[in-house]
């Protein structure tokens, strides 16, 4: 008996408590977090969530903070960095607490941003001065703004391409696949680092260059109104084409199971990888790498990818994390405050190498070489990246997830049973199903 | 109703042995008459109530940790939660029909087949060291702690450590050469080698376990037996045969339930290792990809109620093949 009552104890209360998670949301929803008319009226306490442990650690994020009292005097910043940023803020999320600035974890769906964040304004008004808005557009109201834009390329050693006699780009897939054999042939470097083993080198580096190869604005939309993005002349299919014959022809480097991110970056310095697909943002941290290494900064470039669109290079211009407030924030002035404040004068976007949000601040030194070879750089729409993410979901390919170009590597290598046709076409087949399902 | 009062007075959970004349069940009852005199603590209300008093504590961790989360768990498996968005759909059984209608959703189990394998070779190591030091040796102790210590370690520290220790001209490729083995060979690099190489690890990290759950057994075997034995002329392989191996039998099969459930559930050194690339993945990764990288929380959930089922008829076939028999050894 007593047993029994028990049992009927623990199972009410775990009634109780799958009822009580299943609120949440929807307070005070719709309330613009608007930027205060005069900086001495905002005071509060804010908490922003940040993924950058390594500014937090080193004192630079505080340093910011106390810039941005010498304007804000009244507002209290506190800083939280999360190692394992998306894992953690997505869990948080199911609380009212998570911070009052964050960035937007890639977990959240677009539809729901008007659960979580304040809008910052109308999308019509915010579109003349700052870039990438539409990543985060809902109905016509923008929820985020971003920490800093890239441009999407390949960062390489400048001296050991020369070494090897290069000193022109490549135009073209083949000459790019000629220049790292000739690197393999006249260096003992390795030609091309995939990094492997960390995957995320994998993912969005690769993704987010769709649409340099097609010089097209829409490219990554695109991807939502197609069968099969993989078939020949896809986006899809030359970078992952590019990719799978670096490997099959063994320009990359030995044992992938086992790379390393963070020395790869000395490897790349010190010249003994030639190459790695990646955000411009790579570039300083690159740099740096070389200064402690006790190399030539300098010897760090940034090129396009090896491939032209009526004679010119083009790169894709991706957003980083977006900055949003908190929908459950008690403080929206003085999140706003800080969000406009870190995007307009903190110079945090310059100073990582990096494309400001804001369409009045010009291009990062990092890109220099772009200017110079006029390389185009298109803004990338993000308007249908909603649907893109619901058919990549529901197809379990995963395109900003390492896994689905770890097996192209593997199958390039001979790791694993099967063709690059083979998959093209099973990745074609799956894409094309998940667009049924996820209804586009 | 009028009965509740006296049902939970009558049954205070585990009542403790009562020796004299009022030993039995059923006896409390009827000693509420004023007639047995002095009122014994057991009577008195706060009797009924102080074991719960003292269960409050561990239940309230029991439930909001173990029950509440697995509760939880059930019912998202019949919702389409993305494991962020305030909204989930009721769903019914459609994730449950969604992963039995997907064949390539069990291959992973293959992978299982290596580790179980792996935890063969490891109960025969745990069991022959476990016997070998229960005899009297020299710096037995020693070795007990050399074996036991990889079981102490963090599974995600093993993982780094083994990740520099296969990486290519790392620990074992500079050991190989010493013998002189040339060895050119990406350890992580081909499934079967990934495979085979990462059930070595487990092996490595878990013979203590099964060595000290063995050793403990054996030891509690009264030392004249061996005395009676060795005296009847019985050689070691004797003493194994009859005296340790049938003592030992509930542990072993322990050891089995273990190994079996522990290999379809392998999790932390594939998932530090190779996250899953080069078809090393599991079950649990593949869930976890599924709850975390796709927001399918409510397939990952109904998942991860399939395999805790699978776990469960695993264990009932085998103890219904081995049911647990009474040791007797005098």
């Amino acid at each position: 008996m007593g047993k029994r009552t028990l049992s009927v104890a623990l199972l009410a209360t775990a009634m109780l408590t799958v009822a009580g998670c299943s609120g949440g949301g929807g307070a005070n929803a719709g309330e613009t977090a608007a930027a205060p008319a005069n900086p001495d009226d905002v005071s509060g306490d804010i908490t922003v969530l940040t993924n950058r442990t390594d500014l937090v650690e080193d004192g630079t994020m505080k340093k910011y903070a106390a810039e941005f009292n010498k304007t804000y005097p009244d507002v209290k910043v506190e800083f939280e960095g999360l190692t394992d940023y998306e894992g953690e803020v997505k869990i948080r999320m199911n609380t009212e607490d998570y911070g009052d600035v964050l960035l937007i974890p890639s977990a959240v769906a677009k539809g729901d941003y008007p659960k979580f964040f304040a809008p910052l304004g109308k999308t019509s008004s915010m579109k003349p001065s700052y870039r990438f808005t539409d990543k985060t557009d809902v109905d016509g109201k923008t929820y985020g703004i971003a920490t800093f834009g890239t441009a999407n390329g390949m960062v390489y050693n400048k001296a050991l391409w020369k070494k090897a006699g290069i000193t022109d780009w490549p135009k073209t897939t083949e000459q790019f696949l000629d220049d790292l054999k000739a690197i393999k042939d006249k260096t003992d470097a390795t030609p091309y680092y995939t990094n492997f083993k960390d995957g995320w080198p994998l993912e969005s580096p690769w993704t987010n260059s769709v649409g340099s190869i097609s010089c097209d604005v829409r490219g990554h939309d695109k991807l939502a109104e197609t069968d099969e993005p993989w078939a020949e002349g896809g986006d899809l299919n030359a970078l992952d084409t590019l990719l799978h014959d670096t490997v099959h022809e063994k320009l990359s480097e030995k044992d992938p199971a086992t790379t390393n991110w963070e020395s790869s970056k000395t490897l790349l310095a010190k010249g003994k990888v030639g190459s790695m697909v990646l955000g411009s943002w790579a570039v300083n941290q690159m740099r740096d790498a070389a200064e402690k290494a006790g190399e030539n900064p300098d010897d760090i470039g940034f090129m396009p990818l090896p491939s032209q669109k009526d004679g010119t290079f083009c790169s894709t211009l991706v957003s980083d994390y977006q900055q949003a407030v908190n929908i459950h924030s008690d403080h929206k002035e003085a999140a706003r405050a800080w969000i406009d404040w870190f995007t307009g004068k903190s110079g945090y976007a310059a100073k990582e190498g990096a494309v400001s949000a804001l369409k009045s601040q010009g291009m990062p030194a990092t890109l220099d070489d772009f200017a110079d070879n006029d390389v185009k750089t298109i803004e990338r729409s993000a308007a249908r990246t909603a649907d893109v993410d619901a058919i990549d979901n529901a197809s379990e390919i995963g395109l900003n997830k390492p896994d689905y170009r770890k097996k192209l590597i593997d199958i390039a290598r001979g790791a694993t049973d099967g063709s690059l046709k083979g998959y093209f076409d099973d990745l074609n087949k799956r894409w094309s199903e998940a667009r049924q399902t996820a209804g586009s | 109703m009028t009965r509740s009062r006296t049902v939970s007075t009558a049954s205070p959970p585990a009542p403790p042995a009562e020796p004299g004349p009022t030993g039995k069940q059923n006896a409390p009852r009827r000693s509420r008459q004023p007639a047995r005199g002095g009122a014994p603590w057991r009577d008195r209300p706060m009797r009924t109530i102080t074991p719960w008093l003292f269960l409050l504590a561990p239940l309230a961790l029991l439930v909001t940790f173990t029950y509440v989360p697995v509760g939880n768990m059930i019912y998202y498996s019949f919702t389409d939660w993305d494991g962020v968005s305030p909204d989930r759909d009721y769903v019914g059984t459609k994730n449950y029909t969604e992963i039995f209608t997907r064949p390539e959703l069990f291959r992973v189990f293959a992978v299982s087949f290596y580790y179980l394998a792996a935890s063969v070779v490891q109960i025969v190591i745990a069991l022959y060291f476990a016997t070998v030091l229960s005899f009297d040796l020299r710096f037995r102790n020693l070795f007990k702690g050399i074996l036991f210590f990889p079981y102490l370690i963090n599974g995600v520290a093993i993982g780094f450590v083994f990740l520099y220790f296969f990486q290519d001209g790392g620990t074992l490729d500079s050991v190989l050469s010493w013998f002189g083995v040339g060895a050119d060979h990406a350890w992580l690099g081909s499934p079967e080698s990934a495979n085979t190489s990462m059930a070595g690890v487990s092996v490595w990290r878990f013979t203590g376990l099964n060595f000290v759950l063995f050793l403990g057994a054996i030891q509690s075997i009264p030392g004249e037996l061996y005395e009676a034995a060795q005296l009847d002329g019985a050689s070691r392989w004797q003493q194994f045969r009859h005296i340790i191996a049938p003592s030992i039998r509930p542990v072993l099969s322990l050891s089995v339930i273990l190994a079996i459930s522990g290999s379809l559930s392998v999790f932390e050194i594939p998932y530090i290792m190779t996250g899953g690339a080069t078809e090393t993945s599991t079950f649990v990764i593949q869930t976890v990809k599924f709850a975390f990288q796709f927001n399918k929380t409510g397939l990952a959930s109904a998942c991860a109620v399939v395999l805790l089922a699978i776990i469960l008829v695993v264990t009932w076939i085998q103890r219904r093949l081995v049911p647990d028999e009474k040791v007797d050894l005098v």
